[in-house]
């Protein structure tokens, strides 16, 4: 993807200049309520033909995911779980793919300037002409969602159709899905929406169904309607609670300044040192003796 | 560079060059992996050719400078070993940094600030290659998890800015000592340098046949 002028920038990968800010732009989400799916892999079609991908034909992995894992033609992906409680079998079937954070560890990880924006509606995307291929992004992500392709060396992930979105449309997946697991708009409309699938979820029996809007991550512009919202984990190990790694904040955080800092330091203490002590020179009489040592008179 | 009878040789061609390579590439890798540490100093890669080859490349400099590293630890680890002297010398670090060696225990071949060098780049440099496989996704992505690879990215920068701090000291004690840079531009030094600093050295030096 390339950067679209038309939707402005909020944060921009390993860069300090200030974005714009002067247009007021609503945030986008996209909701998937995992109730409604049935598994079509409508989305997963229409994602490949809007995005021109091609994934070369896998293999049979035993299970109805296909292909078995993200990858860096397959931007989203099915993922099929058999949840048995007592005698009761549940078929939970969530679409995987980027959960557009509005705390990005990708963004924060990335070293190369612009190879990873989110825009103020709160897309994040990949601008694949920037990208180094370092695989920063796949540490900084808490849900393992970005891929590095053998091809070119790019990371890649779901856009959020952000090509779409820029020009009013829905992403290709929610316009695909057949029975409106995938609701599109404002993320306030999608939060909304949320509630009342929630109150006739529970009204169903499923006590425990919630949202999943985790806030370890600031909230994500993707979102969930589980009817176990209590146990993320049993859809295919979505996490029960993302964030950031510790390791990833130390090591994008505090280490960076503190690191030039040091290497300043020790330059300008070596540069100090220099001017105040001079330096350690050989005198005349060191050569002289020296020089008696090597012919057997000295000491 | 024995030709010269009024010096002292110190250092063989052979082991010059396993120095020369080894700095150099001490360099790259520092410049290369600071233009992917901060994004301030992301325009070092313009030094590489671009961000997609300073990745690419900096890791085969690794490559390079680890077995170069293994030339010089192999060469010299005999050598740096630690001694009484060494605690002295340690003890009496403030005189050192006023250029006052009165009264300091006759040295080795290396006093104890240049073995700690030596042993802070061994340990540093050993952390690096094996943190640095844990990074270099081209080759080696599949042998370990994300939250490995996490933490190799946060030894791996650490132990960079150890091992270019030590660098700084290494390099800087070589412009602060005078006579000293000679021994690995020519692999000699005076009498007078040697008598000075390393005088135990000197004394067996002498002695040889």
């Amino acid at each position: 993807m390339a950067t679209l002028q038309s939707l402005d920038i909020r944060r921009r990968s390993a860069s300090t200049e200030p974005p714009p800010q002067v247009r007021k732009t609503v945030e986008v989400a996209k909701l998937i309520d995992v109730s409604k799916c049935i598994g079509c892999k409508a989305c997963q079609t229409a994602c490949l033909a809007w995005n021109d991908l091609q994934a070369p034909v896998g293999y049979f992995e035993g299970t109805y995911d296909n292909p078995v894992d993200l990858t860096p033609t397959s931007w989203t992906v099915m993922k099929f779980t058999e949840y048995e409680k007592g005698d009761d079998l549940e078929w939970l079937i969530r679409k995987d793919g980027c959960m557009h954070c509005d705390d990005p560890g990708c963004l924060k990880a990335c070293p190369a300037p612009g190879a990873i924006v989110q825009y103020t509606n709160g897309i994040v995307d990949f601008v694949s002409e920037n990208c180094i291929g370092c695989g920063y992004c796949v540490k900084g992500c808490p849900f393992n969602v970005p891929r590095i392709s053998k091809v070119d060396r790019k990371a890649y992930k779901c856009t959020l159709c952000s090509d779409r979105v820029a020009v009013g449309q829905a992403p290709a997946c929610a316009k695909a899905c057949p029975t409106q697991a995938i609701y599109f708009g404002s993320k306030e409309d999608m939060i909304v929406h949320a509630e009342k699938r929630i109150t006739d979820l529970k009204s169903r029996g499923y006590q425990k169904a919630g949202l999943y809007n985790p806030p370890g991550v600031g909230g994500t512009h993707v979102m969930y309607v589980l009817h176990h919202a209590d146990k993320p984990s049993l859809y295919a190990g979505l996490p029960d609670d993302p964030k950031i790694s510790p390791l990833v904040g130390l090591w994008k955080g505090v280490m960076k300044p503190l690191s030039l800092a040091a290497i300043a330091f020790a330059g300008v203490f070596g540069f100090l040192h220099y001017i105040s002590k001079g330096p350690n020179e050989v005198s005349e009489a060191d050569e002289r003796k020296g020089d008696d040592l090597a012919k057997g008179k000295g000491a | 560079m024995s030709e010269d009878k009024n010096v002292v040789a110190r250092y063989t061609t052979a082991a010059r060059i396993n120095h020369w390579v080894t700095a150099v590439s001490l360099v790259l890798l520092a410049l290369s992996g600071l233009a992917l540490f901060h994004p301030s100093l992301f325009f070092l890669t313009h030094l590489f050719g671009g961000g997609q080859m300073t990745r690419a490349v900096h890791p085969w400099i690794g490559v390079v400078l680890a077995i170069s590293f293994l030339g010089l630890f192999f060469r010299f680890f005999t050598l740096n070993f630690w001694t009484k002297e060494d605690t002295v010398w340690m003890k009496n670090l403030g005189k050192v940094i006023n250029n006052n060696e009165e009264g300091m225990p006759e040295l080795g071949k290396y006093n104890a600030g240049q073995k700690l060098v030596f042993w802070g780049q061994s340990i540093l440099i050993l952390l690096l290659f094996g943190s640095g496989l844990a990074l270099w996704d081209v080759y080696f992505e599949e042998y370990t998890s994300i939250d490995q690879k996490r933490l190799s990215a946060v030894v791996h920068a650490l132990c960079a800015i150890g091992a270019i701090l030590i660098w700084i000291v290494h390099v800087y004690a070589a412009i602060w000592v005078k006579g000293t840079l000679r021994a690995m531009t020519r692999g000699s030094v005076t009498r007078g340098w040697s008598w000075k600093h390393h005088r135990k050295w000197f004394r067996q030096e002498v002695g040889k046949p």
